[in-house]
This record gives C-alpha cells, structure tokens and sequence, in this order.
C-alpha cells in the first residue's frame, strides 16, 4: 500500500552521497514502500538537497524497531552533549 | 493473446525508447514508448507508474503490453521534479506530499491524445495501472473522457476517509464513480492492507448500485504488489493468472469497432 506517510523538514548539516560530501539542506522521514530493502514497507529517511538535484541524497531504508533505536540513540547522545557544555 | 502463445515465426519487432510530448498544462514531459512494429491497426494503453515512480519494473510492464500487440504510452508523472535514478525521483515527490491528483489527470489525458494521434492507432485506448498507479487509472477514466477501458491493479486509496484527503489528493475515486463510463478491471489481493478486503467491498457496491461495467478478480494467498517480481511480494501462480485477465479484458475492450 502507498501510505503517502512523509514528515519533512528544513535541517542544517552535510551528507556524503555518491558524489561525495555535500550541504543538507532537509530531511523527510516517511513509511512507505521500501525501494531497495526486503519489507514491503520501511521507515524512509532522506537527508536531501534539492537545490543541487533528486541526486543530492542520503537515504536510508530501517524497519520499524531499528527506527526507534536510533531515535533512542540520538535522544542519548543530544543529551549528553547537551550535558557536556562543549 | 495469452503469456508466451506467440508463433515462433511471428514478426516480433518493438521500438521502445523515451520519448518526449505535451503533457498537462503543456509542459513538455518525458513518458516511455513502446510501439509494435505492425501496419495497426492497433489499440493503444496508457501505463500510469506506482509510487515507486517512473522505474525498470514500468518500463518492463510497458514492454509486456507492447509486446501483446499495444501501443503504449507510460507518462513520466515525477518529470516535473528533476531527474536521477528512479528512488531519488520518488524520494523527492514524497517529501512534497506526492503528485498531485491534477497533474496525472492531464497527463494521462494527454498521453491517451499522443496514442488515438498515432498513424497506427485504431482509436480506442486503454488506462492501467498498479498500486498507487490503479487510483490513478481509475480516477482519470472518473475524471476525463477518452478512455474505453480502465485496468485498477491494487489501487490502494480509490476509497479514502476524509481525513486522508489532502491538497494533492482531494476527492477519493469512489465518489467520482457516476462518471465512470468505461468498463473496469479490478485485480486485488486478498491479504492486501490497502485496499483492504473491506474497501473493495465498498468499491465493488458502489459499482453495482450505479450499474457500472465491472469485474473484479480477487486473490487468495496474494496481497499488495504480487506482480512485482522484484520483490518478496511476488505470487507467481496469481500474477500469471491475473497477466491473463487483464490481456483478455483488453482484448475485448479496446478492439476496433467492426
């Protein structure tokens, strides 16, 4: 099924794409259809920027559990930089 | 004609390449042709694209019909969007909150126009389409005329709460059905979450209470996308069968008028 789930926003970093690195301008996080990936469906998660082209991408395909994993993963270590003062 | 019942001796001769035409709003817009090398003359298909966008399985699914003796057209929906590989395409129309329904409507009308103006057109053209791509069939042949059958493979999405209604995607195909003219093919699998058993109910009696020309063929042991061969939803057995439905529903579709 197409469930049309996106969540994008507008983000500041850098991605290493095939092109090598280049600036990220948003990401999206999206369930739908896996493309690559064994499920049918797949948490999607694309660092993009489209003001270079589609190709200007870091994309990612996690089931639902490794999603939440990595959710944790930042939670614990935005705290801990936050707690750092560095 | 049935899967692999050609002659050994028939002349099987395609062309299939990119091709660019005027699509909706009269942009210029890329689709994939897929021409038999036959005198015609020969009814055409338009192959509307899943979500997946304007990908290898497509162009395969194109060929397949072309090789049945169609002249296809499969509308690049995404080429306003850029291009890259067919995922980054995706990627992008996603996070935009995906195509919008107007868009495909005018291309899909548009590539039923380039098909009737082929010099070997027969005049009737067909529309199908699998996954987010059988909404889409079904919504043009509600929306627009010109199309003398319309093939609804999986289309998850035909009915849709209101709340799942959005800017891109605002009337749900069911509510469209009194304007549904050409006759409809509707291949489902039974384990399929969307469209659910439940929501083909409703698409199938909201057909028969407007005495559409319907038939639905609903598959056990099947669910969402079973004639993707590259993937693990593939189901042999009712995608070879299904092939042979929607050959045949053409067939008798989109024959010449004698």
């Amino acid at each position: 099924m197409c469930t049309m789930i996106a969540v994008s926003a507008e983000l500041k970093g850098v991605g290493k794409g095939t092109g090598g690195w280049f600036p990220l301008t948003r990401a999206t996080v999206g369930y739908d259809h896996a493309t690559h990936g064994p499920d049918e469906h797949a948490l999607l998660l694309d660092f993009v920027n489209y003001e270079i082209g589609p190709e200007a991408r870091v994309a990612l395909e996690l089931d639902l559990a490794s999603g939440r994993t990595l959710l944790r993963q930042l939670e614990e270590a935005i705290a801990a930089a936050e707690a750092s003062g560095v | 004609m049935a899967w692999n019942m050609f002659r050994t001796d028939d002349r099987l001769e395609l062309t299939a390449s990119l091709t660019t035409f005027r699509g909706g709003n009269g942009d210029e817009i890329h689709g994939y042709a897929v021409r038999p090398a036959a005198d015609g003359p020969l009814p055409g298909v338009v192959v509307i694209h899943h979500m997946p966008g304007f990908d290898e399985f497509n162009q395969e699914f194109a060929e397949r019909l072309g090789r049945h003796g169609y002249n296809v057209l499969a509308p690049d929906l995404y080429c306003r969007y850029g291009h890259g590989t067919p995922d980054d395409v995706a990627a992008k129309v996603r996070s935009e909150g995906g195509v919008p329904d107007e868009s495909v409507i005018a291309d899909a009308k548009a590539a039923r126009d380039w098909l009737v103006a082929l010099p070997t057109s027969n005049g009737k053209v067909g529309i199908i389409g699998t996954c987010s791509g059988g909404r889409h069939s079904v919504l043009v042949a509600s929306s627009v005329d010109g199309f003398d059958a319309v093939a609804d493979l999986w289309g998850g999405g035909v009915v849709m709460a209101p709340d799942q209604l959005t800017p891109a995607r605002p009337v749900a195909p069911i509510d469209l059905t009194e304007r549904l003219h050409a006759p409809l093919l509707g291949i489902f699998g039974n384990d399929d979450r969307s469209p659910t058993a439940e929501q083909v109910d409703l698409h199938e009696a909201e057909l028969r209470r407007l005495g559409k020309d319907y038939t639905f063929h609903r598959y056990d042991g099947a669910g969402h996308g079973f004639f993707y061969y590259h993937t693990p939803m593939y189901r042999q057995e009712q995608a070879m069968d299904a092939w042979e439905k929607v050959f045949d529903f053409f067939a008798t579709n989109l024959a010449a008028a004698s």
